[in-house]
């Protein structure tokens, strides 16, 4: 199998799984307890806390371990607006992952003030009308750092700086979840409050994640109980998944240079042979302000659905970008944000690059799509 | 063969995927995604709820085949649910299982086989597929009680060529055995009987809710025009229909005809609901040529067939028929053969 859908996840990178091993095994501990099994396991959470900090230039006690990328869009967000009695609004944009566009509806239905900005064919967020939208109501602002469908990458320092300038109070919340194998992830210089990250997209385990949640910040809980994360998100943790998250962003951390540019090199021969294999072929991922591992393509005439049933029966897999629970894929609305109609949208496709694809195996799948289309039309 | 079998997560098409696997063919399974309500939920009642794909999804990880679900959800939307809407807003009784079977189902499927890289399509439908001297006939199901022939009354010679249905010459019983045999998770679901659209409440309280404009009031009369009554529109009212009339005679009283032009809904006794045959449209020969002269016809999807003649679109029963509708299908028989099948376009008494 040619694996093209490292957006969607990605295989754990060396390593990780035999740093799990033991918490899920020996040092069984419940980390509150007070005994030695507890204990061990209690100072494995901490050490892994200290380490995930150190990865985004962030404090320990700023760190809260989630259950993945939905868990924390949906703690920023909802934290964020619930908080509050008065100034609940969520201001957010078009092209944004249903954990954060869903979140915002959720409280647009118990009645916050939401509002949803739009994005040029370029895929980034049109700025003034962002700022525009920001006013005494809103709780918080939450941008994408890199589109999970397209690869854009939104310039997050200039837009917190700006939105902090305009309303010193508002919140300014980063989905980073596509953006760890690839960015730089350093709180203080992208400017944000809240940055949501997922183990499972850059190697670590599924079922992991993190909410950065700036020192001082106010946030109301979603899950009560027993106190954990300092009251922020109750429920025993999961310190196997912590200590792999960990060593997984360390991995990602130190690979991070390598994987911009070899990774990069691979899609960007990926594009270019696709592009002179399909003449009319469209790259929906834009040339500036892109990632080095995502590339969307449309190609007129082509069902995505056929082509990705096609390459998925000769090996290769690759996403429409947008697909529901039951596994149809789905007009993209991001791809409709940024301008395409939803005909155009049905002939795109996502090929996503990861730490572990080679330059031998992307060739070979581009001659697959070129021979593929050829036969399709 | 390449094959792409239409699973609908129910007994007969996880079988017919399973007999397909067995004799060795490549297959492919595909579930259609057919419909959503107005929140993208998908249905809770028909043939094509949440848990019949994911029914479907484990009968294929367990034959290991691939398998996908394809969104046909605009196809559907337009070909199916709007010309029901349509259809009962202008008096007629449309079978829009039939329509999705037609337009959906069989002329999409079909058409795609080409870019699925399959041959043949697969239904589990009920119904026997058979060439004879390079001829296709369309046979009744073994199982009469089953028999879905007249769903697939509208393939052409050219479709039926691409068709292949391994349930046809198996019971309903001898299915669910041969699925309990192999531990399909199916081998014991209940049939579904609802219109995936409009779930388990009546098809008016869907037409309101979807299409109000349809809901246009008029006049209820007798078959001599006298007034008798009000309605809030002919979509709630269909040929043959006794309850729920809104008005209070001596005695029974059925709908026997519906003025679209007028909005009028046409009360009568019963034997004034007997039409002497019908005009028909779409008519389509299965057999590859047309037909004129004696056939069986079968207007309701288990109704018995009755004797009828047939020349161009003027079809004449033997003996006069109750309760046939414009918007129906009928099929035409030989015996156990199909012949074609059409839409009732008008009927005259």
């Amino acid at each position: 199998m040619i694996y093209l859908d490292h957006a969607a996840t990605t295989p754990m990178r060396p390593g990780v799984w035999d740093a799990m091993r033991p918490f899920a095994d020996d040092v069984f501990g419940n980390s509150s307890g007070v005994h030695d099994v507890s204990r061990r396991a209690k100072n494995a959470l901490e050490e892994a806390r200290e380490r995930v900090a150190d990865t985004i230039a962030a404090r320990p006690s700023e760190i809260v371990f989630t259950s993945g990328g939905t868990e924390s869009d949906n703690l920023a967000i909802k934290g964020a607006s619930l908080n509050r009695r008065s100034r609940r609004g969520v201001v957010t944009v078009a092209t944004e992952h249903e954990a954060v566009l869903e979140t915002t509806d959720f409280l647009r239905r118990i009645g916050a003030p939401t509002r949803l900005v739009g994005v040029g064919r370029d895929g980034l967020v049109d700025a003034p009308a962002l700022f525009d939208a920001v006013d005494g109501d809103t709780a918080v602002v939450s941008v994408m750092y890199l589109n999970n469908e397209t690869g854009v990458i939104q310039d997050i320092p200039a837009l917190s700086a700006a939105v902090r300038d305009r309303h010193g109070e508002v919140l300014f919340h980063a989905d980073a979840v596509q953006a760890f194998s690839s960015e730089e992830i350093d709180v203080a210089r992208l400017g944000v409050d809240l940055l949501s990250i997922t183990g499972h997209k850059f190697g670590g385990p599924k079922g992991t994640g993190v909410l950065y949640v700036r020192e001082g910040t106010p946030l109301e809980p979603l899950l009560h109980g027993g106190g954990q994360e300092l009251g922020r998100r109750s429920g025993t943790h999961d310190v196997a998944g912590a200590v792999g998250l960990a060593h997984a962003m360390e991995a990602a951390v130190t690979d991070r240079s390598r994987f911009r540019s070899q990774v990069g090199q691979i899609r960007d021969d990926f594009e270019k042979r696709v592009m002179v294999g399909i003449p009319d072929l469209q790259v929906n991922t834009p040339e500036l302000n892109r990632s080095a591992h995502h590339l969307n393509v449309r190609i007129p005439g082509v069902r995505n659905e056929t082509l990705l049933m096609r390459l998925d029966r000769a090996g290769i897999a690759a996403s429409a970008g947008s697909t529901c629970q039951s596994g149809a894929s789905e007009v993209s609305h991001v791809l409709e944000a940024m301008g395409l109609s939803p005909g155009e949208a049905r002939e795109s496709v996502r090929f996503s690059f990861g730490w572990n694809s080679t330059a031998d195996e992307a060739i070979e799948a581009a001659n697959v799509v070129v021979s593929l289309v050829e036969e399709l039309r | 063969m390449k094959v792409l079998v239409a699973m609908s997560g129910g007994v007969d098409s996880s079988v017919a995927a399973a007999l397909m696997r067995e004799e060795g063919h490549d297959v492919i399974g595909v579930t259609l995604k057919l419909w959503s309500g107005p929140n993208g939920e998908a249905p809770t009642a028909g043939c094509c709820t949440v848990s019949d794909a994911e029914d479907a999804r484990r009968v294929a990880a367990q034959l290991d085949i691939p398998y996908y679900v394809l969104d046909y959800t605009e196809e559907f939307r337009d070909g199916v649910v709007d010309r029901f809407v349509r259809d009962y807003g202008s008096g007629r009784t449309p079978n829009p299982c039939i329509e999705c079977n037609r337009t959906v189902k069989f002329d999409r499927l079909l058409g795609s086989l080409a870019e699925f890289d399959s041959e043949f399509l697969v239904t589990g439908h009920h119904a026997r597929n058979a060439n004879v001297g390079g001829k296709w006939r369309l046979l009744r199901g073994q199982d009469r009680a089953k028999d879905q022939s007249y769903v697939l009354s509208m393939l052409t010679q050219g479709e039926l060529s691409r068709v292949v249905l391994p349930v046809g010459e198996l019971t309903k019983a001898d299915v669910r055995t041969i699925a309990a045999d192999m531990g399909l998770r199916t081998a014991a679901k209940p049939e579904s009987m609802d219109i995936c659209f409009v779930g388990q409440r009546d098809y008016r309280g869907f037409l309101r809710e979807a299409a109000p404009e349809v809901f246009e009031p008029g006049r209820v009369t007798g078959t001599d025009g006298v007034e008798l009554g009000r309605h809030d529109g002919i979509a709630g009212f269909t040929i043959g229909q006794r309850r729920g009339l809104g008005v209070a005679l001596g005695e029974p009283r059925f709908v026997v005809r519906i003025d679209a032009g007028s909005s009028t809904v046409v009360l009568g006794r019963r034997d004034e609901l007997a039409v002497a045959g019908a005009r028909v449209s779409q008519l389509t020969w299965s057999v590859g040529h047309p037909v004129s002269g004696r056939v069986m016809a079968q207007y309701r999807a288990h109704g018995e067939p009755v004797e009828a003649t047939i020349h161009g679109d003027r079809l004449l029963f033997t003996d006069r028929q109750e309760a046939v509708a414009p918007g129906q299908t009928v099929a035409f028989y030989d015996d156990d053969m199909v012949l074609g099948g059409a839409l009732v376009a008008d009927t005259f008494v």
